[in-house]
């Protein structure tokens, strides 16, 4: 699914979150939002998700408008940082909730959705840990039953906020490339944010850099290593 | 360094073992003094007379009326409350809006009013001298020295409890989990009865147990609403001290005593739930 942002901005109070921003993100392309803390990137993935709605502006999924949403319509596969597993859910029923809240008439039979959580697990290679708890997980292994989790409900894209954000250095680079298979075998249209320009340039076929509420350039990883177009990008690419 | 040569090793958090017993006395005897030996001087009192004058006394019908009315009182104000303070604390916690520091507040005013003067106040908003008032008692639904003021002052009274007891741990739970279920397709009803309701269970037992002891032991307010009508609108705090003031004393502490049981089968009942379900209340509490 291709998706086009035109003009948005967002405000809060009389802070302005995001100054409007437009941006088109090709389907099944993996999208680096990159920048400080503060720079608008998890309000542009927020309003992504349905989570927020913008002051001003459209965004349009495969063309047709989606500003007026809701976050269940949306259908986005959403991993938030510090991924917001049900803690009284065992991981099976985690995986398997967003199946149950389907309506009647949509919603798989029990069997079913035992075999597409099994898959899942599969998917994220922790098949054993179904009766587990999310206290007994570590945190990578969380990180991936959040993926999971968001990949259950069929998602029409996967938005990520920080992903590896709570992870020590070795876990990170494992699951840079967890996530890069998941992506190239769902095809999904993937939008993450980061702090970490390394990590933005390592995984990602496509690199927002912005600042203060707006974008500063896009590109792929080597052109914006190449070339920056601002003095902000040139030094924040460099730290 | 050789010269420091450490006597006894002791970590870094305990106290030599003469603090540790000297402050674990005296707490013991503040314990002692205020909590313990007053409960037990309220059953001696009632059983000072034997078991079976103790007994009978609870047979008085004024006495049934009343443990009947605090009961159907408590019944009433609790589930509304409890309701009321998930409401309340879902708002306050789960969204942004102007005026919540207000509201926090607002919460918190049955605890800084004094009982009487909330009392009052019902008396003077539906009294009979009231024009709300006078409507109500000529359309045949008197509400002051009637049972529904008692049930209104209650709940005005025990209000914060559950509010209060559910806020804290909401706000430290955070929105993450509710918006990870919006994002799967639950709506908002779903989410909150799979996902923020067995979240907060405990803390809303816990205030609702806290809220139905208070409700079944509010005295101040619901002694000015209810007229004090023997059989009628006296609950069980207003019915010991009538039988106090008659020198009633073996009735007056039984009936203390039904009031301290009540509250403690609720303790108990707490206690037993925590001793049940320990590995999940670890489960929720460990994961950050």
């Amino acid at each position: 699914m291709n998706i086009e942002i035109e003009e948005i901005s967002k405000a809060f109070g009389t802070t302005a979150a995001l100054h409007p921003v437009s941006l088109s993100i090709p389907s099944g392309t993996l999208v680096a939002l990159l920048g400080p803390s503060g720079s608008g990137k998890t309000t542009l993935l927020r309003i992504l998700g349905g989570l927020e709605f913008p002051s001003a502006g459209r965004v349009l999924f495969d063309g047709a408008d989606a500003t007026g949403l809701t976050v269940q319509e949306r259908r986005a596969g959403f991993v938030f940082q510090s991924y917001a597993l049900f803690r009284h859910m065992t991981v099976f029923d985690n995986i398997a909730y967003g199946l149950r809240a389907r309506p009647r008439k949509t919603r798989p039979a029990g069997p079913e959705i035992a075999r597409r959580v099994t898959r899942l697990l599969d998917l994220i290679k922790l098949p054993d840990i179904g009766a587990r708890y999310p206290s007994q997980l570590s945190g990578g292994q969380r990180q991936r039953v959040a993926l999971a989790r968001a990949l259950a409900i069929e998602p029409r894209m996967l938005l990520l906020d920080e992903p590896f954000g709570a992870l020590d250095a070795r876990v990170r680079k494992e699951l840079r490339q967890g996530l890069r298979d998941i992506h190239d075998t769902t095809g999904l249209t993937t939008v993450f944010v980061t702090h970490d320009q390394e990590e933005a340039m390592e995984l990602a076929d496509l690199i927002v850099v912005m600042s203060m509420g707006r974008i500063e350039q896009v590109g792929r990883p080597d052109d914006i290593r190449a070339r920056p177009k601002t003095p902000f990008v040139r030094e924040f690419i460099s730290a | 360094m050789t010269d420091i040569t450490p006597t006894r090793w002791r970590p870094a958090t305990t106290e030599p073992a003469l603090v540790k017993w000297s402050l674990t006395g005296l707490c013991l005897a503040v314990l002692t003094v205020l909590l313990f030996a007053p409960l037990i001087a309220v059953f001696d009192e009632a059983l000072r007379r034997g078991w079976a004058f103790a007994l009978a006394s609870l047979g008085d019908p004024d006495a049934q009326s009343a443990i009947r009315l605090t009961l159907v009182v408590a019944a009433i104000s609790v589930p509304l409350n409890a309701a009321f303070g998930i409401a309340a604390a879902w708002a306050i916690t789960k969204f942004d809006w102007r005026g919540k520091a207000w509201v926090i507040t607002l919460i918190d005013l049955p605890f800084s009013v004094s009982p009487v003067v909330a009392g009052l106040l019902f008396v003077l908003m539906f009294g009979a001298n009231s024009a709300l008032g006078g409507w109500l008692v000529a359309n045949g639904f008197p509400v002051v020295f009637a049972v529904p003021g008692i049930v209104l002052a209650t709940m005005f009274i025990t209000f914060p409890f559950v509010a209060r007891e559910l806020i804290p741990v909401m706000l430290e739970q955070g929105r993450a989990e509710e918006e990870a279920a919006l994002t799967l397709g639950a709506s908002g009803w779903r989410t909150f009865l799979t996902v923020t309701l067995p979240n907060i269970r405990w803390a809303l037992l816990y205030g609702v147990l806290l809220c139905n002891a208070r409700a079944m032991g509010e005295f101040g307010a619901v002694a000015v609403v209810s007229g004090k009508i023997r059989g009628q609108t006296t609950t069980m705090p207003l019915m010991i001290e009538m039988f106090y003031n008659e020198y009633l004393s073996v009735a007056a502490f039984t009936m203390a005593s039904v009031l301290a049981l009540l509250a403690l089968v609720t303790l108990t009942l707490k206690s037993a739930l925590e001793w049940r379900y320990a590995d999940q209340l670890a489960a929720t509490h460990r994961h950050h």
